[in-house]
């Protein structure tokens, strides 16, 4: 019983980094309409500018927060250089781009940095305190709490300001708000660099756990999707329920079902059985199509 | 004798490729040839791509995933139950058909952004699946394939041609491959100029549209999965013969990638297309690193960084200008500039269908 409060305890911090990740895919695929296929690419980006900062000496505290704004920079850029030329081409056309983005960004971080795994430094340690039976490392704990505020964060800025409100109305009707006095190519923008830095979150999240490499994100990315698609992709809510069910259950199947080789492959499944099942998640609407 | 005379110039381009590829391991080394085999297995596999991404706009990105069943299979029958190599091939496509047929079914109730996820999802955890029944596929080691002798038939008039050393089974297989490329070809391109290429792209441009009109959008649309899995099966086949052995680590995430890569940068929904992308997807990486390699103003540890990297950049770029600058591909820059130089060469509107050129002011 002990062992098994352990996995879900472990399991509910890995569920915290799918959901920060799953929240980004949120973010973009309701400023859009699509799954941004490099949003892991650029976590993984993210948290080598991190590394580099950190190796230069800055104090782990600053660096963390400076990375993010750069990641909200390079999100936006991202969105102006890359996805505005193609903004209203087909979901084919823009699955295609994305792609194309997560090899580059994946390629340039191997050009730049190498292939060598590096251990990221946490300022959190890894020994463990005893709660209500179970043992949790401070490592988990900060994961979880930084998860959390994030996503608290997040949650604020969508509901409670007004570029939240403009950020909405521009993803929910264009043309109205554009009526309205909003600027809708520059929320996309905003919405872009915001996934962004969420998504590095995550990577920075992650990498003390994995060790830091460009292909380090390729497999967080798919319980990402697992988490999105199990929520529901347009609900910042069912992105991080989500995310904490695909932590604990993976968790759990890889210790007493399968092993932890087919992880991977509990994740697949919640992906097609809920695409299948139920296509528009736990927290998602039934949508309408256009004919 | 006028038939030929009148026979529209791509009819000649299908020729003259027909013959450089027939001509080719005569005056090339045996490497080479095995080479230009795996050109011709992308152009195998992306041409069944192509059916089911650019014909009937529905997504994937796990042909790699694919591509291994086919592998497996074909492996399999050989080394365990030593079944005739070139038989195996069709069992494999069939096999692998029949899979992506079953794919296909899940894949109708997906739009095309779920697809492209689920697809995905099943190109990253494949290597890990096929690990699995280790007694069967070899586990983390894979399967070795003995490569297979070229027939006696074969090696008298090779040798006849060339007059040079006995045929290698690396130019056995390049041919091989070659027949099995033109007939899936000419299959396909019977296929989509027929009905059922005309309600696959009609589902593609408007699904609701096309099944007002009666069209069984879901049989063509599983149906599109199946060929083009058949596709990838084949093609899988022929890509363990070659390489000479079967492992999870042959099909990385990042072949799926390739494969799309080449589907859009020949041109989506076109024939000539996915040959373009073979021999563009196989020799990039290859000459792109040579190229740097033998730059000396490019310092060393520069060029050493490319080579693992540099592959991913190009690829990554060529798509997004690809997709933003020509999203018809290669192919279709060919084909708008040769219709823009006839317009030119010829002043007025177009004779042969009466059409005003589109731009009046050339008038």
């Amino acid at each position: 019983m002990q062992e098994f409060i352990q996995q879900v305890v472990s399991g509910i911090a890995s569920g915290a980094i799918f959901a920060s990740l799953a929240l980004a895919l949120v973010l973009i695929y309701n400023a859009m309409g699509l799954v941004n296929f490099a949003q892991g690419e650029m976590a993984m980006f993210a948290t080598f500018i991190a590394f580099t900062l950190i190796g230069h000496g800055l104090n782990y505290f600053i660096a963390f927060p400076l990375t993010l704004v750069i990641a909200f920079a390079g999100g936006v850029l991202v969105q102006r250089v890359v996805i505005r030329p193609v903004e209203r081409a087909p979901v084919l056309t823009l699955v295609i781009v994305t792609l194309g983005l997560a090899t580059l960004v994946n390629g340039a971080a191997g050009f730049l940095f190498g292939y060598v795994p590096r251990s990221f430094p946490s300022p959190f340690s890894f020994r463990t305190v005893n709660i209500l039976g179970a043992f949790a490392s401070y490592q988990d704990l900060s994961v979880i709490a930084v998860s959390a505020v994030v996503l608290v964060a997040i949650y604020l800025l969508l509901q409670r300001t007004t570029i939240g409100l403009s950020m909405r109305a521009a993803a929910f009707h264009p043309e109205a708000s554009r009526l309205l006095g909003v600027r809708v190519s520059w929320m996309l923008a905003l919405g872009w660099g915001l996934a962004s830095a969420v998504g590095a979150v995550s990577g920075i999240m992650v990498a003390p756990i994995l060790l830091l490499e460009p292909n380090m994100m390729q497999t967080i990315i798919i319980y990402a999707f697992a988490a999105a698609v199990l929520g529901g992709i347009e609900s910042p809510l069912g992105a991080v329920i989500g995310g904490l069910i695909v932590g604990i259950t993976v968790n759990l199947a890889g210790a007493y079902l399968v092993g932890g080789d087919l992880e991977l492959a509990v994740a697949l499944a919640i992906i097609v059985g809920v695409l299948v099942i139920k296509p528009n998640g736990l927290l998602g609407r039934a949508s309408v199509r256009n004919v | 004798m006028n038939r030929i005379r009148s026979a529209p110039p791509r009819y000649w381009l299908v020729l003259v490729a027909v013959l450089f590829f027939v001509g080719l391991p005569t005056v090339v080394t045996s490497f080479q040839s095995s080479e230009w085999t795996q050109v011709l297995i992308f152009a195998i596999v992306i041409m069944g791509l192509n059916i089911l991404v650019g014909y009937n706009g529905q997504i994937s990105l796990g042909h790699g995933a694919l591509m291994a069943v086919g592998a497996y299979t074909s492996a399999i029958l050989i080394h365990r139950y030593h079944v005739d190599y070139l038989v195996t091939i069709p069992i494999a496509g069939l096999l692998t058909g029949l899979v992506g047929f079953l794919l296909g079914i899940p894949a109708l109730r997906l739009s095309a952004l779920y697809l492209a996820l689920a697809t995905f999802a099943l190109a990253v955890v494949t290597p890990s699946l096929i690990k699995r029944p280790a007694q069967f596929t070899g586990g983390v080691q894979g399967i070795l394939i003995t490569p297979p002798d070229p027939p006696q038939f074969a090696k008298d008039v090779f040798g006849g041609v060339t007059g040079g050393p006995a045929m290698t089974s690396d130019q056995w297989l390049y041919y091989v491959s070659l027949v099995i490329a033109l007939l899936l070809f000419w299959f396909a391109w019977n296929l989509v100029r027929n009905r059922p290429g005309r309600a696959m792209r009609a589902i593609r441009d408007r699904e609701v549209a096309a099944a007002a009109s009666g069209i069984n959008i879901a049989g063509y649309k599983t149906l599109a999965f199946g060929i083009s899995a058949f596709y990838a099966g084949v093609g899988g086949a022929l890509y363990g013969l070659t390489s000479g052995f079967v492992s999870p680590d042959t099909f990385p995430l990042s072949l799926s990638f390739q494969l799309l890569v080449g589907t859009v940068i020949g041109g989506l929904a076109s024939i000539a297309g996915p040959l373009v992308g073979g021999i563009f997807t196989f020799w990039l990486p290859i000459l792109s690193n040579q190229f740097v390699a033998s730059q000396p103003w490019i310092p060393t540890q520069v060029a050493a960084a490319f080579k693992n990297a540099g592959p991913a950049v190009t690829y990554g770029a060529l798509l997004i200008l690809i997709m933003i600058f020509a999203p018809n591909g290669v192919v279709g820059l060919v084909t708008a500039g040769y219709a823009r130089l006839q317009a030119r060469l010829r002043g007025a509107g177009d004779r042969g269908s009466g059409q005003m050129p589109s731009d009046a002011q050339t008038v």
